[in-house]
């Protein structure tokens, strides 16, 4: 099989989010593979050792992201595509400039199965999946938490808001994959060397027939900001039970949500 | 004269609140838009495509067919195509579901167009709309707009506020045949896991434990103060690495985003990734032991106590409450 994974580089879970005139600062920042993406590149490798074939991972972002698709590589992928696209090559980048540009890359590609995290944890909007299998032509399931491959037929399992839907479709086919699906593995120090050594093509804009302006974005950023910072809370104090019910007429009575 | 194409969602014959919510989006995005309701199932929806008009839909369309009995993108995709060729709107506002975030990109995609995803807030900067949206999990927010062409948005449930309901209010209902071709994705079956029906992302109180809770056993005790104040039960990823309950109930940067009007934090010690998921509630309850928890930080109440001791108090409490 024809495995596809796409992989976005995101910040740490850890960090904190800063913001300088309406910018988000990267300073300091550490980056990791976007986690749902991690049950991708983990599912991927399951399917291609049973049925065999090859995973290729790939990710449209800047030069920094080789480091998240070696790390893909010592979990077990066969080889990587870096599309370099710099941060502020492309005007307003946004999933439809993503899209396009993956578009080109799998014009002349065969394709068994392509996998992807359900959303990515900055940007979150989770239409880079659903939005590349239209463009394919080929079918998609989001959100997916159990997958079986059988002569060409996916028997799947959608996590639904905490249902369970149970979804047969034929392959070539792109699937979102949802925490749950599976544990991502850690690389291992074989892995690591090893991936030092698999191939890792990188790809310009130009590589794949795309100007600049063919892939400007249709949504435009005007702003970042940060929540406001909340004001310390109360701790209650006193004899446990006095605590509940003055509690319980705080909720009522202050903060009317009860 | 714009015109807003609303997608309603109607789960097992009932219409979810995000889709009154969709209505209120389409009024902010234009108040003089005519707002034209779409209903998608099996059978007959005049009397939720009624409920849509009563809540400031202008007037409905109706399409039944056995293939969208079960949603499916292919299904649903062919139909709300068609329906925007005909209807040539110049918006479409739907809920940031499980099937708006799967529906919508399609569509875009198609109509090669920008999709603002999981709005919370729109505004109008003269004639341009500008969309709040969370990101990074909410630890920050930005503004965006789109360039061109229709204006296309899903929003989070809970943040914009439905329109009160009108029940003098009518308008004309029109179900339209549309065949919906063979579809290559099957659902096969549905199971249902969710109890109760109140559903994480639309739920106004939320109940949520972390490790504190220390077993399965405990972790069900905070189903029995959910039902007391008809709450949804979630979880911190503590809780669901050590098997207390499912991961659909996990809220945090992995897992679900939530904005309650009431959260109640038990045993959880707030990991910035869990507090990413929750901390913009309206008002946060925290519950923990540990008198330095990081949750005490972003809670508007704080208990310092046991969380088994102060559970069957609260549930005496609001059972007192609400029997008076």
């Amino acid at each position: 099989m024809n495995i596809y994974v796409l992989l976005k580089r995101t910040f740490d879970t850890e960090d904190k989010i800063v913001v300088n005139d309406g910018v988000i600062e990267d300073d300091g920042v550490e980056y990791i593979i976007n986690p749902y993406d991690e049950y991708a590149i983990e599912e991927a490798i399951q399917q291609r050792d049973k049925h065999g074939g090859e995973v290729t991972v790939v990710t449209v972002g800047d030069e920094d992201s080789e480091k998240q698709l070696r790390t893909a590589l010592a979990m077990g992928a066969d080889k990587a595509v870096l599309i370099e696209v710099e941060d502020d090559d492309i005007e307003d980048q946004d999933q439809y400039s993503t899209v396009k540009i993956l578009e080109a890359f799998f014009e002349d590609k065969e394709v068994d199965l392509i996998l992807a995290g359900n959303v990515a944890i900055d940007n979150a909007s989770g239409q880079v999946g659903p939005r590349l299998a239209e463009k394919l032509g080929i079918p998609y399931v989001t959100t997916i938490v159990g997958l079986e491959i059988e002569d060409g037929v996916a028997h799947i399992e959608k996590d639904v808001e905490g249902d369970i839907e149970k979804i047969e479709v034929s392959l070539p086919l792109l699937v979102t994959c949802q925490q749950g699906l599976n544990e991502p593995r850690y690389p291992s120090l074989p892995g690591i060397m090893k991936a030092k050594k698999k191939p890792l093509e990188e790809l310009e804009l130009d590589d794949l027939d795309l100007d600049e302006e063919d892939v400007e974005g249709k949504t435009k950023r005007v702003d970042v900001f940060l929540p406001p910072e909340k004001q310390a809370g109360r701790i209650l104090e006193g004899e446990l039970q006095d605590q509940v019910k003055e509690l319980v007429s705080l909720l009522r009575n202050e903060a009317k949500v009860l | 004269m714009s015109k807003i194409l609303v997608i309603g969602e109607a789960a097992q014959g009932q219409l979810r609140n995000v889709s009154f919510e969709a209505i209120a989006a389409a009024k902010k995005i234009d108040e003089n838009a005519e707002v034209v309701a779409l209903l998608l199932g099996d059978g007959s929806l005049e009397e939720q495509a009624n409920e849509m008009i009563k809540y400031g839909a202008d007037r409905a369309i109706t399409v039944s067919h056995e293939n969208l009995k079960n949603y499916t993108s292919e299904g649903y995709g062919q139909v709300v195509l068609q329906v925007i060729e005909e209807e040539n709107p110049t918006g479409v506002v739907m809920g940031h579901t499980a099937i708006g975030k799967d529906l919508t990109p399609k569509i875009a995609a198609r109509l090669d167009i920008g999709l603002i995803s999981d709005a919370i807030n729109i505004e109008k900067d003269g004639d341009e709309v500008v969309f709040t949206r969370p990101i990074y999990s909410g630890k920050a927010f930005e503004k965006k707009i789109i360039k061109e062409g229709m204006t296309f948005a899903t929003i989070r449930p809970n943040n914009i506020p439905a329109l009160e309901k009108d029940d003098s209010r009518s308008g004309e209902v029109v179900a339209k045949d549309i065949d919906v071709k063979d579809l290559r994705t099957i659902v096969k079956e549905v199971i249902r896991k969710k109890s109760e029906g109140v559903d994480l992302s639309e739920a106004k109180i939320i109940v949520a434990g972390g490790r504190g809770m220390k077993s399965k056993e405990g972790f069900e005790k905070l189903y029995e103060l959910a039902d007391v104040l008809g709450a949804a039960v979630g979880a911190s990823r503590g809780a669901c690495d050590a098997d207390f309950c499912d991961y659909s109930l996990q809220i945090g940067q992995t897992g679900k985003v939530v904005t309650p009007d009431l959260y109640f934090a038990f045993g959880i010690s707030g990991a910035i990734q869990h507090l990413a998921g929750m901390s913009n509630s309206k008002v946060i309850v925290a519950v923990n032991q540990d008198p330095d928890a990081n949750i005490f930080n972003v809670a508007d109440y704080g208990i310092v106590g046991d969380v088994f001791e102060v559970i069957p108090l609260l549930i005496e409490e609001i059972k007192a409450l609400q029997n008076n």
